[in-house]
């Protein structure tokens, strides 16, 4: 496959990532005068883009070989190091954009309504713009390099907005958490960039995906291994998950936007970009697989136990990326299919939090779902679309949802292998608990007896915020049979991952299927039987077992996080502190106080008597005699 | 006997005076130690101008004698003001320059 | 020692009379000096200083510096050495050193010190001077004698030497003046005629009584005795305070009078500005 200079429309490409930035960079400049306008020109900017990239990718459709570098200008020219920034259009990126200034726009505009009675909505706007900015730098840039510098800077954007109520403490803390954990992945990624540079002298994909098969065997798994820890930053996987739960602190766009659709699908980005690599290095991939299995079972599980809507769409968001991982690792058969969730999760996800911040409008901001009930009449048509991404989510049969978990799980059985039988087994029991928690979640919010507070007036949300999230819903119900019976996504990523295979199904398509939807009823009832059944408690209760407690700290990654790292990190700092004070402070106020003591003492011979000194001139001149005649007669 | 001996008698007399400043209390006392010194060099000038035979030594020591006329005119007078404030002769009470 | 003919020009051994000199002043001069060092009355030190004095001007004429050695004993003993009596009688007088050493270990070391130092230097200049040639300053003087020889160095070779001594002395003179110079307030002193008028105005215009005259006390201060045995008041003297014969000699030192420095007054400040107000 090659890559042709960019012609036409196509040339314009870095429109697409100049367009948003102008306008953070409008708003933040501007300040307050903005304020009036701010939002609308945010919107405008993420709508115009969507536009655009919508015209590019029918022009790229149109090209014989469906891929395009933009060259824009020099980086970096010293000597023998001549670093050219570009950007690569190819069908991974342009979908990819699509999502994003797709999936953007609808939230920009649902912001309008959500963000009316905020004082800082222009802020907002600006930081939205911002991370749609570098965002879509990470998904077009033509080298890892690029991709690092919309890698950063989404994390900023994500710390900006996760902390945008700022005055909050949670706020504060839970940004903190978040970048931090990016941090640590993100240096996987640069140590990755520099082995590349080192190894191979270049950045770039096309420089990189054609020499890696030069590189040594564990050079090659290392660059795997680094590349996967900056991934599992970003997305949130096992290790470094337990900042995207608490980073619902921020406002309910930018979790849909941010925290669902977009910058936690970097990581499955960056690993399905990096193929060629991971093509050279079966260990590496194998881990990939591991992290995706391991996440996906951990996200279940601490969803089922948490009350904060939020937070179980959240560890939701954890779960199904981790199918993604795991759809990536599984290698050539497993990437399309991954894809294809992230898209259709891009859409029912998104559709998910748009519903839940509309049913946080409704009720004063409130999170707790044993605070709701009831509300399918207050709020019909959250209640339809939330409904319709809820199906979508656990695969009611013929949603999007249903044929990409479909498709992934049949490529993991595909493998043929006994680990292809744990793999596919632990995706099917990871669909069935999918089904329990998000069951759950319905019949706590919408069915069941009214638990609200007083002073609670459930309302539907203006049509500014309905309007978005009718798109998503429609989106939800279709994008997956477009996707992977319409027009083969296959078919479209062929410029990027080959020719698909047909691979020997193991066990028939048609069984998969049926399973999953046999395992999702499972789910739909065992949630009715604990769950609808009785009465929700208002109050949640404390005398339950193991499994649900281990489940309520999030199967304590917290507390392991902080007795492996933070404890120590604190004693270390401790004591270096003590040694500080002690052992430094020390060390230069004695030698203070000994030269204050000592000169205290040597002023003692200053005792004023003119005697004292004549004897001093005495013995002086006593000296120089005996020197004197010690060196004549010597 | 020798030019030796003059020599010799001077650096007894040297160190009597210079002992009698350490030791002795009264003001005047102490200066009168150092013009017992001051004599001993010039005892010590003439012994040496005599063994070179040139006149040089004795004119040093007559230079010394008029530079300490003037230095006990000084410091008699001082000392007699210092006894005036302070009503103490004693150079023991002169001490406030200490630590 | 052995006793040699008339000195050679550049013999090392001295002659037979000048031998006789030096041992029997030299140990003169010795204890004059530790008699200067060790006596307890100040103005014995001082006469002990004198008799040491006497002896080196002595020991310069022997040298063949006649000079030297009249101006040794005119103007070093003479003008010096009473100046000294003088300033002793005037200050000198009151305190006389406590037997008791105020600073630890000051004896010890100055006589440690005191005996190195002799020892050293005495050795060293022995040894080096063994083969001392005694030149004689005959050849150097020429015809005229010392005087000529000197003045012919001193008012050329060492003129400006001279004259800034001379500026020196001047100065000294100069500076002793000021020093020693009470300051009274303008109009505080009376003149003899204001003197003499006052006195013709009280009730005794005669002079005064002596001070008393006893077998035990001559000072100034002790009082004469009316036939009834009282004090006779106009045989005070003014500038001290009465001292009858059994409380002579006057008490000094610290415990009596008290600290010096309480003599320097207070910061209060005195009307003529002199800390310690005037001097009586």
């Amino acid at each position: 496959m090659e890559t042709l200079p960019a012609e036409g429309l196509l040339a314009s490409s870095w429109l697409l990532i100049a367009l948003p930035l102008l306008g953070a960079a409008v708003l933040l400049l501007g300040g307050r005068r903005t304020d009036r306008w701010g939002h609308l020109l945010g919107a405008a900017t993420v709508v115009a883009s969507f536009v655009l990239a919508v015209l590019c990718t029918i022009q790229l459709a149109g090209l014989e070989e469906r891929s395009a570098s933009i060259d824009l200008f020099t980086f970096i020219s010293t000597g023998e190091l001549d670093v050219r920034a570009g950007l690569l259009y190819d069908p991974l990126s342009a979908a990819f954009v699509l999502l994003i200034t797709g999936v953007g726009s609808l939230i920009h505009i649902y912001s309008i309504g959500y963000m009316a009675h905020d004082e800082g909505r222009r802020r907002f706007f600006a930081y939205l713009n911002l991370f749609v900015a570098a965002m879509l730098l990470l998904v077009l840039g033509n080298s890892f390099v690029a991709l690092y510098v919309g890698w950063e800077g989404v994390g900023l954007a994500s710390y900006l907005l996760i902390a945008f109520w700022y005055t909050r403490p949670a706020a504060a803390t839970a940004a903190k958490k978040a970048f931090i954990k990016n941090r640590v992945g993100d240096v996987g990624l640069a140590l990755a960039i520099f082995v590349m540079f080192s190894q191979l002298g270049t950045t770039s994909y096309e420089g990189v995906f054609g020499a890696v098969g030069t590189l040594a065997g564990g050079t090659v798994t290392a660059l795997g291994l680094l590349l996967l820890l900056g991934a599992c930053g970003k997305s949130g996987q096992f290790p470094l998950q337990a900042w995207l739960p608490d980073a619902m602190e921020g406002p309910t766009p930018v979790s849909a936007l941010i925290h669902a659709a977009t910058m936690v699908t970097a990581g499955v980005y960056l690993i399905a970009r990096s193929a060629p690599i991971y093509d050279e290095t079966p260990t590496a991939r194998t881990v990939v697989l591991a992290v995706g299995a391991v996440t996906l079972l951990i996200g279940a599980i601490a969803g089922c136990a948490y009350d904060d809507i939020k937070k179980v769409l959240a560890y939701s968001t954890v779960s199904q990326i981790g199918y993604m991982f795991l759809a990536v690792g599984l290698g050539p058969a497993g990437y399309v299919a991954g894809l294809a969730h992230l898209y259709a999760h891009g859409f029912f996800k998104a559709g998910l939090f748009l519903g839940a911040g509309s049913v946080m409008h409704a009720m004063n901001d409130q999170v707790d779902m044993r605070r709701y009930g009831a509300l399918w009449k207050k709020l019909p048509i959250t209640f339809v679309t939330f409904g319709l991404g809820y199906l979508a989510l656990i695969g009611f049969p013929f949603l999007s949802g249903y044929y990409t978990k479909d498709a992934i799980i049949e490529a993991a059985f595909d493998r043929g292998d006994v680990w292809g039988y744990v793999l596919g087994g632990v995706a099917v029991l990871g669909a069935g608990l999918t089904a329990f928690y998000m069951t759950r979640l319905m019949l706590m919010t919408f069915f069941g007896r009214a638990r609200w507070e007083d002073g609670v007036h459930p309302h539907e949300s203006p049509s500014v915020m309905t309007v978005p999230m009718i798109v998503l819903a429609v989106g939800s119900v279709v994008s997956g049979f477009v996707m992977v019976q319409l027009f083969p996504l296959s078919s479209w990523f062929e410029p990027v991952f080959g020719e698909p295979e047909e691979a020997e199904h193991v066990i028939a398509p048609l069984t998969i299927g049926l399973a999953l939807t046999v395992v999702m009823a499972l789910g739909i009832v065992a949630a009715l039987l604990f769950v609808g059944r009785r009465e929700v408690p208002v109050t949640a209760p404390v005398r339950v077992s193991p499994v649900t407690r281990a489940a309520r700290n999030a199967l304590y990654a917290d507390t392991i996080n902080e007795s492996l790292f933070m404890r120590p990190g604190q004693w270390l700092t401790r004591a270096l502190v003590f040694f500080d004070n002690r052992g430094v402070d020390g060390a230069v106020n004695g030698l203070a106080a000994t030269l204050g003591g000592s000169s205290a003492r040597l002023g003692r011979t200053q005792t004023g008597f003119v005697r004292t000194y004549a004897l001093g001139m005495l013995g002086g001149a006593v000296l120089v005699a005996g020197a004197l005649l010690a060196v004549t007669a010597g | 006997m020798t030019l030796t001996w003059y020599l010799v008698l001077a650096a007894i007399l040297f160190t009597i005076g210079a002992v009698g400043v350490l030791v002795r209390r009264n003001a005047i006392v102490v200066f009168m130690c150092v013009e017992l010194m001051l004599n001993s060099v010039n005892l010590t000038l003439v012994t040496f101008a005599r063994a070179t035979g040139t006149v040089d030594g004795q004119i040093m020591a007559f230079f010394v004698m008029v530079v300490a006329a003037a230095e006990v005119v000084v410091g008699l007078a001082i000392i007699m003001s210092i006894y005036r404030t302070r009503r103490s002769a004693s150079i023991d009470d002169a001490n406030l320059l200490k630590y | 020692m052995t006793l040699l003919a008339a000195a050679a020009d550049t013999s090392v051994q001295l002659s037979g009379g000048e031998t006789v000199v030096f041992w029997v002043l030299g140990p003169i001069a010795l204890a004059g000096a530790l008699g200067m060092v060790f006596s307890r009355n100040a103005v014995h030190s001082a006469l002990w200083l004198v008799n040491t004095m006497l002896s080196l001007g002595v020991f310069y004429v022997v040298q063949e510096a006649p000079f030297l050695g009249a101006v040794q004993i005119i103007v070093y003993t003479g003008a010096i050495m009473i100046l000294f009596l003088f300033v002793l009688m005037l200050v000198g007088r009151d305190s006389s050193d406590s037997v008791v050493e105020t600073l630890r270990g000051q004896r010890v070391a100055a006589t440690v010190l005191g005996v190195g130092f002799a020892g050293l230097v005495g050795a060293g200049i022995a040894e080096a001077t063994q083969d001392l040639p005694v030149t004689g300053l005959a050849a150097a003087e020429g015809e005229g004698g010392n005087i000529p020889a000197i003045s012919e160095l001193l008012f050329t070779k060492y003129l400006l030497a001279f004259e800034v001594t001379s500026a020196l002395l001047i100065t000294a003179a100069v500076g002793a003046m000021i020093l020693a110079h009470i300051e009274r307030e303008p109009g505080t002193r009376r003149t003899q005629k204001e003197l003499s008028r006052a006195r013709f105005l009280t009730e005794r215009p005669q002079t005064h009584s002596g001070p008393g005259v006893f077998a035990r006390a001559n000072s100034v201060a002790t009082p004469a005795l009316l036939p009834d045995g009282s004090l006779a008041e106009s045989s005070f003297a003014t500038g001290t305070e009465v001292q009858l014969p059994d409380q002579l000699p006057r008490p000094t030192g610290r415990e009596q009078l008290g600290s010096p420095d309480a003599a320097l007054g207070t910061t209060d400040g005195t009307p003529s500005g002199i800390p310690g107000g005037h001097h009586r």
